[in-house]
């Protein structure tokens, strides 16, 4: 006898995925596509694509979506969850978009406390455009735009987006996660789902940061990736609950 | 409703009530304040949506998606604010999302100043945002068409799946004229949302996604030949302008909004001397009224091109002029308004004022 054991989430399309191997980005849309079917929430959620390498992402999620400009993904989910508050709405942001030029958007979308969930991922650096160096970037990284490694001097630090987010009152969950390893997929899986449990309560923003991978663009095996994002990036974005406003 | 004294931008707010704006989202910019100000009383007493947005950029990407969601959705700014939603005005069109835009030019540019000019007519009908696209641009003369034109305009937008810009001065912003709200709105049809991004449970069986992304080239071109296909019938449907004066003209003036206004009295001084003048108005920017052009009788003596800026709509009336009579420009810039006077001597002196 068969048995089914394992398929794929029918959160996700059937098109072919876009990513590189070895990038996590497979893994997390796998985690939110997963998410939203357990929730029930699949035929009533918007996605909003960024530009990036999830640019396509409103070709995988199986749900409506709208693709943003660079950076203004919280913008266009403000404005259909306004419209829509009934709806469920999220974002699939990497670090360039979100920490970069679409600082300003994120930063007043969860001061608002928009009711929406945010998906942050963050490799350290523009992979779609081929390997600059992003504000998330570490001291010392190499990337095509700061070739001798970046540097506090010239670059400035690595912004920290869920320490910054943390003081915002708007907020009401937010989680930085990683995905090097199963313990830490399942751990970003419960992070997600709680996030999109706590918009179907009308909490407010949620966003989950979750540390990823970019092998292509750091040069690295993919295996080697997950052993850097654990070992180079972890140090300096801890992993953690920010800030839970269900256990205040 | 009778009529009723009221401010521009104010009465530009109620007109979009009546037009039946959902939502509203902006940043405050002199001089369109009172539309944002009117609206965030009336829009969230109503259960409609109202939002202060951090900036320009950020307003017109929450445009895009309550847009997106199938909602009457507007946001209102001027030059220096339509210039940062120039980006988002142009993934707007690419998606295909109906909205209004209403723009109240101040002088420019960079900074400029606060009082009433046409320096925008570029932005609108050009546009500074990438790609191959249009605006359906209104350039209404007076408070009353303006109401008129906003009243409609959801309608002219959903029904081409393309913004609406509803182009006015700090003037017509910032004046008050006794308007009629309840003048009766052309009857148009509208159809249903179906491609709304509202969730699959509202159309089972289809995503819906709003999108400008095309990587392969020859998607794209289809894409871009849709969009020229669809501005080919706004052009046959919508142009619109009016003809004054019309009877037997030595000169003709073309001039839009508030300059039209000051070039009515110039005409009535002009033909008390024995000066017959006629004007063509262009009522819409995109599509321009060329076609207006064809009724300017052979025997006039020149075209005098007349606006708020240094010459911007000039470039479209040399295009639909096409060689065939003197054109001449008279402008004033940077805020000033003309005397009609100063129009009745560029008429006068016509030959000082030919460009082409």
């Amino acid at each position: 006898m068969w048995e089914v054991k394992y398929e794929k989430s029918q959160g996700l399309t059937d098109s072919k995925l876009s990513y590189c191997p070895g990038c996590a980005h497979g893994i997390i849309h796998k985690l939110v596509a997963e998410s939203l079917v357990e929730l029930g929430i699949l035929d009533r959620s918007i996605a909003i694509a960024s530009v990036g390498c999830s640019v396509f992402s409103y070709q995988f999620f199986n749900c409506d979506a709208q693709q943003a400009p660079h950076g203004r993904a919280c913008a266009l989910a403000t404005g259909v969850k306004r419209v829509l508050p009934d709806n469920i709405v999220f974002t699939y942001q990497g670090d360039g978009d979100l920490a970069s030029i679409g600082i300003a958007e994120t930063i007043h979308a969860a001061n608002r406390g928009e009711n929406i969930t945010v998906i942050f991922i963050n490799n350290a650096i523009y992979g779609m455009t081929g390997g600059q160096m992003a504000p998330t970037s570490l001291i010392g990284q190499k990337t095509t735009t700061s070739q001798d490694g970046r540097t506090q001097k010239n670059h400035g630090n690595p912004i920290k987006i869920s320490e910054m987010f943390a003081t915002i009152e708007g907020v009401a969950y937010l989680e930085r996660v990683a995905a090097y390893d199963p313990k830490h997929v399942l751990n970003a899986k419960k992070a997600i789902k709680k996030a999109f449990q706590y918009q179907m309560e009308n909490r407010g923003f949620t966003m989950v940061e979750v540390v990823s991978t970019c092998p292509v663009n750091w040069g690295m095996k993919p295996v080697d990736a997950m052993k850097w994002s654990k070992e180079a990036m972890e140090p300096v974005y801890p992993l953690g609950v920010f800030k839970d406003k269900g256990r205040e | 409703m009778a009529k009723v004294l009221m401010k521009g931008n104010e009465a530009i707010a109620l007109a979009a009530i009546k037009g039946g704006v959902d939502a509203f989202y902006g940043y405050p910019i002199t001089p369109q304040n009172e539309v944002p100000e009117y609206l965030s009383k009336h829009l969230l007493a109503n259960g409609k949506v109202f939002l202060q947005a951090e900036s320009e950029v950020s307003a017109i990407n929450m445009v895009y998606g309550a847009a997106g969601a199938g909602k009457r959705v507007m946001t209102s700014s001027s030059s220096p604010g339509i210039a940062l939603k120039q980006e988002g005005i142009s993934y707007i069109t690419a998606a295909e999302l109906p909205c209004l835009i209403v723009s109240v030019m101040r002088g420019g540019p960079g900074l400029g100043s606060i009082q009433p000019s046409q320096g925008d007519y570029y932005q609108a009908t050009r546009g500074g945002g990438n790609g191959d696209y249009h605006l359906i641009v209104f350039a209404p003369e007076s408070i009353q068409e303006t109401i008129d034109t906003i009243k409609e305009s959801f309608d002219i937008a959903d029904y081409y799946r393309n913004p609406v810009m509803v182009l006015v001065d700090g003037l017509i912003g910032q004046m008050m004229e006794s308007v009629d709200f309840d003048r009766p709105k052309k009857e148009r049809f509208v159809p249903e949302k179906d491609w709304a991004t509202n969730g699959t449970k509202n159309h089972p069986g289809r995503r819906n996604i709003a999108n400008s992304l095309y990587l392969d080239p020859a998607e794209l071109e289809q894409h871009n030949i849709k969009l020229h296909q669809k501005y080919e019938v706004i052009k046959k449907n919508e142009t619109k302008f009016e003809l004054i004066d019309f009877d037997n003209p030595e000169y003709v003036i073309v001039a839009y909004g508030t300059m039209a206004r000051i070039c009515r009295s110039a005409i009535e001084m002009l033909k008390n001397e024995g000066i017959e003048v006629g004007m063509i108005r262009p009522i819409t920017l995109f599509p321009y009224p060329e076609k207006a052009f064809e009724q300017i009788p052979e025997n006039v003596k020149g075209i005098l091109t007349c606006e708020l800026s240094m010459g911007q709509m000039l470039d479209d009336v040399l295009i639909a002029n096409n060689g065939k009579h003197k054109v001449g420009f008279f402008g004033r810039a940077g805020g000033m308004l003309p005397d009609p006077e100063e129009i009745v001597g560029a008429i006068k002196n016509f030959n000082e004022r030919v460009v082409k």
